[in-house]
């Protein structure tokens, strides 16, 4: 590396990187997103048509999406469907369940213990850790601004 | 004294040991690939009847090496030695691979650069008169790849447009101390190069500077041109790293435009087979030397050849705790005439 310094050749090879198609991957984004949500107020509405009431449909819901980003995954499809809709696939609560369906599925080989047990959390890990942490966090805030 | 070394990093063999055999095995994807008429074997299903992603791997770089002997006319107790690697953690595809074939084995982890490496070693035993026969191999496995070094396999996100695919496949070259050729000629053993890039999904851009200090000292070293060959083909550098290669080589000088490629623009086709940047993996150059290369070079349409795989040398965790990613780059030249 004589020529180039290290930061100028950085900068100079990061500009080789092919962008992504970010006005495509948005639509799609939107797209699939959207078809998730649609589907969880399907069911939301269904449960409460079905007289439950609002909390527990909220509940309802969210285990059943849950169930549908875990069965898509096991079928083989989730990363299909990901790969389309990027963030609209990633972000719903069905992604959450791909993120701990696909490694418990792909570690079984190493048994159930230090594979499917010890690897589910691998990806959705920190986003529970985090996400109860900050939870209490604002709990503990809340409460003591009443 | 080192009579046989030429300039800085390079050995002149003096009885250029000859490539009786090579045997390459694809898996499915890679046999949809432009060079699928040039491989050998392509696997319908790349779990091959195997229970882990690990043992088809391993079976395939077993399999390929026994063709591979097959091919010569050998048994494997001709074989003096095996040297050979792969991706996985402490190789152990190789490892199981080579307990099955016992010969004497030399294991090695070169990354995606293992190819060159062993030919390279394997070269310098048979003309060091310490063997006459080697066995030269790698494999790679783009499942057990992307289970120890990325996402798994279901896990639904998106690749970035730089990233690459790893290879699912194996290569094996089978040297010999008598042959009709085609001989190495030449090695150029590369440096590590680490341009600092941290990004695992730029590996052509970490391993580009590597391949350009191998290049340029093998045209140091021996004093030629890169006219002088047919084909100078890299391991897998994909399509950002071949073009830093052709910027940064037209910087000191070296026009590589015409004869120039790599082994990761040439297994894939991009715009069908949805590889972003290209493939990768240590077969991903075994198996298109151990093919298109070599295949060319028996019908004569190439008789002059510079293969150089490339490797990225980082890890895991090395990745994790932000450190940049070495490369490496060891050139091999090929000719189908001694002199």
């Amino acid at each position: 590396m004589d020529k180039l310094n290290k930061r100028e050749y950085k900068e100079y090879a990061e500009k080789k990187m092919p962008k992504p198609p970010y006005v495509k991957n948005m639509i799609m984004a939107f797209i699939v997103g959207g078809i998730f949500c649609t589907i969880g107020q399907i069911i939301l509405n269904l449960m409460k048509n079905n007289g439950l009431d609002e909390k527990m449909a909220a509940a309802g819901t969210a285990i059943s999406m849950v169930l549908i980003g875990g069965l898509l995954t096991g079928l083989g499809v989730y990363d299909k469907i990901a790969k389309i809709g990027g963030a609209g696939a990633a972000v719903p609560i069905t992604g959450f369940a791909n993120s701990i369906v696909s490694p418990a599925m792909e570690f079984k080989r190493e048994g159930f213990i230090f594979g499917v047990a010890s690897k589910m959390f691998i990806i959705a890990g920190p986003v529970l850790v985090y996400g109860i942490g900050s939870s209490i966090i604002v709990g503990l805030i809340s409460l003591l601004l009443r | 004294m080192a009579i046989k070394k030429l300039g800085k990093q390079t050995v002149k063999l003096e009885n250029p040991p000859s490539i009786i055999s090579y045997y390459s095995i694809v898996g499915p994807k890679e046999g949809k690939g432009p060079l699928k008429d040039y491989f050998d074997l392509i696997l319908e299903d790349d779990l091959w009847g195997q229970e882990s992603w690990e043992k088809a791997e391993s079976k395939m770089q077993e399999e390929c090496i026994k063709a591979a002997i097959d091919k010569a006319g050998l048994s494997s107790q001709d074989i003096d030695y095996l040297i050979a690697g792969d991706l996985l953690n402490q190789i152990i595809a190789t490892a199981y691979s080579a307990r099955q074939l016992a010969i004497p084995y030399y294991g090695l982890y070169g990354a995606c650069s293992t190819m060159t490496e062993s030919l390279s070693l394997g070269a310098m035993l048979v003309d060091g008169g310490f063997a006459d026969k080697v066995a030269c191999a790698v494999s790679s496995h783009f499942s057990t790849a992307e289970r120890q070094f990325r996402y798994p396999l279901e896990y639904g996100n998106q690749r970035k447009m730089s990233a690459q695919w790893t290879v699912t496949g194996a290569g094996a070259t089978i040297l010999s101390s008598y042959g009709s050729g085609p001989y190495v000629k030449c090695i150029t053993t590369g440096k590590i190069i680490d341009p600092g890039i941290t990004d695992v999904a730029n590996m052509g851009g970490a391993m580009a500077p590597a391949a350009v200090d191998t290049l340029v000292t093998h045209f140091q070293d021996t004093g030629l041109d890169p006219s002088y060959y047919d084909l100078i083909i890299s391991g897998d550098l994909g399509y950002v790293g071949k073009s830093i290669v052709l910027d940064l080589m037209k910087e000191k000088g070296y026009d590589l435009t015409k004869n120039y490629t790599d082994c990761g623009v040439e297994i894939f086709d991009k715009s069908e087979q949805d590889t972003h940047a290209g493939g990768s993996g240590c077969a991903c150059s075994a198996t298109v030397y151990n093919s298109y290369v070599f295949k060319e070079m028996a019908k004569g349409k190439l008789n002059k050849v510079l293969i150089m795989s490339t490797g990225a040398l980082h890890s895991t965790l090395s990745t994790q705790q932000g450190e940049s990613i070495p490369g490496i780059a060891h050139a091999v030249a090929v000719e189908n005439t001694i002199e």
